[in-house]
C-alpha cells in the first residue's frame, strides 16, 4: 500500500466535515464537523511529515491542535451564551444578518 | 484725461439707474434727467475729442484701466476702456445722435404715461452701446453687446400691451441670440488661440495664428455682426422691430445699435485681413443684404418698414465695405456716420409725420403733406437727398467711396460687387423717391377717408383715438421735435462734405484701421458718373410710377416679386419652414430618441439593476450556512483554478 | 516499524490496518454528520479521532498520537459532551432541511471539492516517501522538542498567549455580572418575618419516600401539589413533575386490592372522600 492513501483518507474526511458544516443546523454538531476537518488536515500533515522525512509537519499538526483547543474553548463558550439567550443551539436562528 | 472715459459710460448708466429705480416720483422730470445724462455724456465726448485732436495721430489712444473683472490664472478679464479714433467716432455719433433723439422723444412720448421708463431704457441703451465701443477686450465688448440687445428688446417691446410689439421684441431677441452665440464662440476661440481676448494682443498677433483658426474666428464674428446688424441670414428681426416707438427706431435700429456689427468687423480688421476667405463671405453678405433690403424697401407701404429695409440695405453697404479690408474700412465707418445722421433724420421725420397723422404708418394714406408740415418736409427731403447720394450731400460722398472701393477690390469679385453696389444705389434712389412722393406729394389721400378698416395692420394704436380723430388733421410737430430734425438735417447735408474735405476722415481713422487705395479698374470719375446715372434712373422710374400717376390708397395686388417683397422676400416663411418646422421635427425626433433610446437605456439599466438586485438580495438570507456554502464553493473554484494553472 | 516506514510501500500489516480502520474512520465521520442526536455525533467523532490517533502512530508521529488521544479525545471531546449535556442531551435534531437548495448545493460543493482534492493528490506524484526513521532517530518527542524550542519557539510562545486569551475569552463570554448584591441569610429571614408569611422554612419537596426528587412538588392533604415545595428556578422553567395523579391512582389500586381481598362491595371510598373534601 502506498502511504498516499492517508492523504486520500484525509481529503475524504475533510470533505465530509465540510459538507457536515453546511448541512447541520445544530451549532455543536457544526463545531464537531469543524473539528473533523481540522483532524483531517492533521492527518495530512503527519503524512507529509512521513513523506519528507522530517518533523516539521508534525509540529504544524501540533500547533493546529493547540489552536483547535483554543478555538473549542471560545466556540463552546459562544454556543453556551447563545443557548442561554435564545434557548436554542440552531445556527439558523441567528439569522439577523439579512436584508 | 483718461478718467473722463469712464464718465462717458457712467453718466447714462447713472441716468438709467435713477430713472428705473426712482419710481413714479420722477415721472415729472424723468425725461429731462435722461436727456441731461445723455447730453452730459456727449459733452464728455466732445472734451475727449478735443483732447485727442490736440495729440499726434500716433498717440490718440487713451486707455483707462478700472479694475480686473475676472482674474483666474491666465484668464484675465479687465474692465478697461480704450478710446481711440474709431471709438471716438462712435462715441460722438452715439452720444450726439442719442442726445438729439432724447430731446425729440421728450416731445414724441409726451402723452405716454410710461415716459420715464422709456428714458431709463434709452439711457441704459446709451450706456451699453458706449461700453460696447469703448471696451478694450472682447469680453467687455460682449457685455455691451448683450446690454444693447437687452435695451433693444425692452424698447421694441415698449408698448408691450400690443401683442405685435411683444412678439417683435421676442423675435429680435431670439434672432440676436443666434448672433450672440457667434460672438461668444469667437471669444472662446480667441482665448483658445491667443490665450487672451484683449484687443491689443489679439489684433497685434493675429497673423501668428493659422489661417484656418482665423477664418473660424472671423466667420463667428461675422455671424455676430449679422445678428446685430440685421444682415442676411439673420435679418428678419429688423422689420418687425419697427413696432417700437419711432425714436427707438431712429436711434437703435437705424443710427447706432445696428451698426455695432460694422464696428465689430472694422475693429477686428486685423483678423479679417488675415482671413481672406472670411472677408469674401463678408462682402457677399453685404452685397446680398444691400440688394435684399433695397428690394424689401421698395415694396413696403409702411413708412417705417420701408425705412427699415433701407437701413438694412445701407448697413449692407457698410458690411460690404468692411469686407473689402483696408480699402473699405474707413469708408464703412464714414458711411456709418453719415447714415447715422440722415437715417436718424429720416426716422425722426417719419415719426413726425406719424405724430401728425394719428400714428398712421401706411404711406398710401398720406400724400401732399408738404403744405402741412413744412419743417418735416424740408428735413426729410434733405435726408432723402443725402441717402440717395445727391451730389454734394453726405450720402453722395460716403456711398460713392464704397462703390469705388468695391470696384477697387479687383478681379471678377470687384466687378460683381461694384455692380451690386451700383444696382443697390439705383434701387435706393427708387424706393426713397417712392417714399418721398407718396408721403409729401400727390393728392391728399387721408381726406374723406372712411374710418379705417379694423383689419388694417396698424389699426390698433390709432383705434384708441378713433373716437376723437375720425379724420387726421396733419400738423407740424412741436419745436422739441423739429430742432433735432433740423440738426440732423444739417449733418445729412454737410457731414460728408466736411469729412471728405482733404480726406479728413481718412487721416483721422487711418492709424486705427489702416488704409490702402486698392487697384480700381475704373477711374473715380467713371464710378461717380455711373452712380449718377443709376441715381437718375432710379428717381426717374419712381417718378414715373408714383409722381405722375395717382397712388391708389389700397395696395394693388402687384407682381409676384412685389408680393414676395411685401412679405420681406419670404424671410419669415423661410425661417418658419426651414428653422421652425425643421426645429420642430428635430426636437420631436430627439424627444422620440430620448424617450425610447436614452430613457430606454437608462430605465432599462435601472430596471435590470433593480431586478438583479432583487434576485441578489435573496442570497442575503441571513443564514450563516448559506454564506458558508458560498465560501466553500469559492474555495472549490480556487482549488480548481490552482489545479488548472498547474496543469497548463 | 521505523525501517518499514522508509519504504515506498508500507507493510501488509499497515495496509490491513489502514483499510480496516480507515473504513471505521469514514463511518465515524459520516455518523458525526448524520446522527440525529448530537451526543451520538460526539461519540462518533471521538471514535474517528481515536482511529486517527492510531494512524498518527502508524505514521511515526508517536507524540501526536498520544496527544490526540489524551488531549483531543480525552479533553476536547469531553468538553463537547459537557456542552451537549448542558444544552440538552435528549434533544434530537430534525435533519429536514429548511433552507431551499442548501442541501443540494452543499452536496454539490462537497463532491466537487472532494473530486478536486482527489485529482490534486492524484496528480501530485507523491511517490517518494522518506519515512520518519531518520527524524525519529533520537526519539520522536526529543525531535519535536528540539524543533519547538528552537525553530518554532516564537510560534510556540504565540500559541501560549492564544490559549490564555481563549481561556479568558471563554470566561468573559460565559460570565454574568450580578446586578445587585446578594442578600444575606439574615436579611432574608428579616424580610420573611416582616412580610408575615412563610416565616418557617418552606416545605420540603417530594411525596412520601418514593418521589423525593427536587422537581416533584409535595402534595397537600387533599392531594393537590403545592408549588411552594419546589425551587423557584424549576418553577420558572416549568420543570415540575406532577405526581399527584399517580399517588391517587396508587391509592385507588391499593384500596381495590384490599376490597377484593376482604370481598366487600365497591363503595369508592377515595372518590367519596375527595368529594367531601372539596365541599
Amino acid at each position: 500500500m502506498n502511504p498516499v492513501n492517508y492523504l486520500y483518507l484525509s481529503a475524504l474526511l475533510f470533505t465530509i466535515g465540510a459538507t457536515g458544516v453546511l448541512i447541520r443546523r445544530n451549532a455543536i454538531v457544526v463545531f464537531m464537523c469543524i473539528e473533523l476537518m481540522l483532524n483531517a488536515c492533521n492527518l495530512a500533515f503527519v503524512t507529509f511529515s512521513r513523506m519528507h522525512g522530517n518533523l516539521d509537519g508534525q509540529i504544524i499538526a501540533f500547533f493546529t491542535m493547540v489552536v483547535a483547543a483554543a478555538e473549542v474553548v471560545v466556540g463552546l463558550a459562544i454556543i453556551v451564551s447563545l443557548f442561554r439567550t435564545r434557548h436554542s443551539a440552531s445556527v439558523d436562528d441567528a439569522s439577523l444578518m439579512k436584508l | 484725461m483718461e478718467n473722463l472715459i469712464a464718465l462717458l459710460v457712467a453718466a447714462p448708466l447713472l441716468g438709467a439707474a435713477v430713472l428705473l429705480c426712482g419710481g413714479r416720483r420722477l415721472d415729472a422730470v424723468g425725461h429731462w434727467i435722461g436727456t441731461l445724462m445723455s447730453t452730459a455724456s456727449f459733452v464728455f465726448g466732445v472734451i475727449l475729442f478735443a483732447d485727442l485732436l490736440g495729440k499726434n495721430a500716433e498717440h490718440r489712444t487713451l486707455i483707462q484701466h478700472l479694475w480686473t473683472w475676472i482674474p483666474v490664472e491666465s484668464f484675465q478679464a479687465d474692465v478697461t476702456f480704450r478710446l481711440d479714433q474709431l471709438s471716438m467716432t462712435f462715441v460722438l455719433l452715439i452720444t450726439g445722435v442719442g442726445s438729439l433723439i432724447h430731446l425729440y422723444s421728450v416731445g414724441y412720448m409726451e402723452h405716454d404715461e410710461r415716459r420715464r421708463r422709456f428714458f431709463g431704457y434709452l439711457n441704459l441703451f446709451l450706456a451699453a452701446m458706449l461700453l460696447l465701443v469703448l471696451a478694450d477686450n472682447y469680453l467687455l465688448l460682449y457685455v455691451g453687446w448683450e446690454g444693447v440687445g437687452l435695451a433693444s428688446y425692452l424698447l421694441i417691446g415698449f408698448w408691450q400691451h400690443k401683442p405685435s410689439a411683444a412678439t417683435a421684441a421676442k423675435k429680435a431677441f431670439l434672432v440676436n441670440r443666434v448672433g450672440d452665440m457667434g460672438l461668444s464662440i469667437a471669444i472662446m476661440l480667441m482665448f483658445a488661440t491667443f490665450g487672451t481676448f484683449a484687443f491689443g494682443p489679439v489684433l497685434g498677433h493675429a497673423t501668428d495664428a493659422s489661417e484656418g483658426k482665423l477664418t473660424a474666428i472671423a466667420l463667428m464674428l461675422l455671424l455676430a455682426a449679422c445678428g446685430k446688424s440685421a444682415q442676411v441670414p439673420l435679418q428678419s428681426w429688423l422689420g418687425d422691430a419697427m413696432e417700437g416707438p419711432t425714436p427707438v427706431s431712429a436711434l437703435i435700429h437705424a443710427a447706432t445699435m445696428v451698426t455695432a456689427g460694422v464696428y465689430l468687423i472694422v475693429r477686428s480688421g486685423a483678423i479679417f485681413n488675415a482671413a481672406p476667405d472670411a472677408q469674401l463671405v463678408v462682402t457677399v453678405v453685404g452685397a446680398v443684404t444691400l440688394l435684399f433690403g433695397a428690394i424689401v424697401g421698395c415694396a413696403k407701404d409702411d413708412i417705417k418698414k420701408a425705412l427699415a429695409g433701407s437701413t438694412m440695405s445701407q448697413i449692407g453697404y457698410m458690411v460690404l465695405a468692411a469686407g473689402l479690408g483696408p480699402i473699405g474700412y474707413v469708408f464703412a465707418i464714414m458711411h456709418l456716420v453719415t447714415h447715422g445722421f440722415f437715417k436718424a433724420g429720416l426716422f425722426l421725420g417719419a415719426g413726425s409725420v406719424m405724430h401728425g397723422m394719428n400714428d398712421e404708418v401706411d404711406m398710401r394714406k398720406y400724400g401732399g403733406l408738404r403744405k402741412y408740415m413744412p419743417v418735416t418736409f424740408i428735413t426729410f427731403g434733405l435726408g432723402y437727398l443725402a441717402i440717395i447720394g445727391f451730389p454734394g450731400l453726405s450720402g453722395f460722398f460716403s456711398k460713392d467711396k464704397i462703390i469705388e472701393a468695391a470696384f477697387a477690390k479687383g478681379g471678377t469679385e470687384g466687378w460683381i460687387l461694384g455692380a451690386c453696389a451700383l444696382v443697390g444705389a439705383a434701387i435706393t434712389a427708387f424706393y426713397m423717391t417712392r417714399v418721398m412722393l407718396m408721403t409729401f406729394f400727390g393728392e391728399e389721400r387721408w381726406k374723406n377717408q372712411p374710418t379705417r378698416s379694423p383689419e388694417a395692420p396698424s389699426a390698433e394704436p390709432a383705434a384708441e383715438h378713433q373716437g376723437e380723430h375720425a379724420e387726421p388733421h396733419p400738423h407740424e410737430s412741436p419745436k422739441v421735435m423739429t430742432i433735432p430734425m433740423i440738426v440732423l438735417a444739417f449733418g445729412s447735408v454737410f457731414a460728408g462734405f466736411f469729412f471728405n474735405l482733404g480726406d479728413r476722415f481718412l487721416h483721422w481713422l487711418e492709424p486705427v484701421t489702416g488704409h490702402s487705395e486698392g487697384d480700381s479698374p475704373l477711374s473715380a470719375a467713371t464710378v461717380t458718373g455711373a452712380t449718377m446715372v443709376c441715381l437718375v434712373i432710379g428717381v426717374g422710374i419712381a417718378y414715373a410710377m408714383y409722381g405722375r400717376r395717382p397712388v391708389p390708397s389700397v395696395a394693388p395686388r402687384g407682381s409676384l416679386l412685389t408680393r414676395a417683397a411685401r412679405r420681406d422676400l419670404l424671410q419669415d416663411d423661410f425661417n418658419h419652414v426651414v428653422l421652425v418646422r425643421g426645429g420642430e421635427h428635430l426636437t420631436r425626433s430627439l424627444v422620440y430618441v430620448d424617450h425610447t433610446l436614452v430613457d430606454g437605456v437608462v430605465n432599462g439599466t435601472a430596471a435590470s439593476v433593480g431586478g438583479l438586485s432583487g434576485r441578489m438580495r435573496k442570497l442575503q438570507n441571513g443564514f450563516a450556512r448559506s454564506y458558508a456554502v458560498s465560501m466553500f464553493g469559492g474555495a472549490a473554484v480556487l482549488v480548481a483554478a490552482t489545479l488548472l494553472m498547474r496543469a497548463v | 516499524m521505523s525501517a518499514q516506514l522508509a519504504a515506498y510501500s508500507t507493510s501488509t500489516g499497515e495496509a490491513f490496518q489502514f483499510w480496516v480502520l480507515g473504513t471505521v474512520a469514514v463511518i465515524g465521520a459520516l455518523s458525526t454528520v448524520f446522527m440525529k442526536k448530537s451526543v451520538h455525533s460526539a461519540l462518533s467523532l471521538a471514535g474517528t479521532m481515536i482511529v486517527l490517533a492510531i494512524f498518527y502512530l502508524a505514521n511515526g508521529a508517536y507524540f501526536l498520537g498520544i496527544v490526540q488521544i489524551v488531549v483531543y479525545t480525552g479533553a476536547i471531546m469531553m468538553l463537547f459532551l459537557f456542552v451537549v449535556m448542558l444544552v440538552g442531551v435528549t434533544a434530537a435534531d430534525s435533519l429536514k432541511e429548511t433552507i431551499k437548495g442548501q442541501r443540494w448545493l452543499a452536496l454539490l460543493c462537497g463532491i466537487g471539492f472532494g473530486v478536486l482534492l482527489f485529482a490534486g493528490i492524484g496528480n501530485a506524484s507523491l511517490k517518494e516517501f522518506n519515512g520518519t526513521g531518520q527524524a525519529n532517530a533520537h526519539g520522536n518527542v526529543e525531535g519535536l522538542a528540539a524543533l519547538i524550542f528552537t525553530k518554532y519557539v516564537f510560534a510556540f510562545e504565540i500559541t501560549g498567549a492564544l490559549l490564555i486569551t481563549a481561556a479568558v475569552g471563554a470566561m468573559v463570554l460565559t460570565h454574568r455580572e450580578r446586578t445587585e448584591r446578594a442578600k444575606t441569610q439574615r436579611e432574608l429571614s428579616e424580610q420573611r418575618v416582616r412580610e408575615g408569611k412563610h416565616v418557617p422554612p418552606l416545605p420540603a419537596p417530594g411525596v412520601y419516600a418514593r418521589h423525593n426528587a427536587v422537581d416533584i412538588a409535595g402534595l397537600l392533604p387533599d392531594g393537590t401539589p403545592s408549588e411552594l415545595t419546589v425551587s423557584k428556578t424549576l418553577r420558572d422553567r416549568g420543570q415540575i413533575r406532577d405526581v399527584s395523579a399517580q399517588a391517587l391512582n396508587d391509592l385507588k389500586a391499593l384500596e381495590q386490592r384490599a376490597e377484593e381481598r376482604l370481598e366487600r362491595t365497591e363503595i369508592e371510598p377515595a372518590t367519596f372522600k375527595r368529594e367531601e373534601a372539596s365541599k
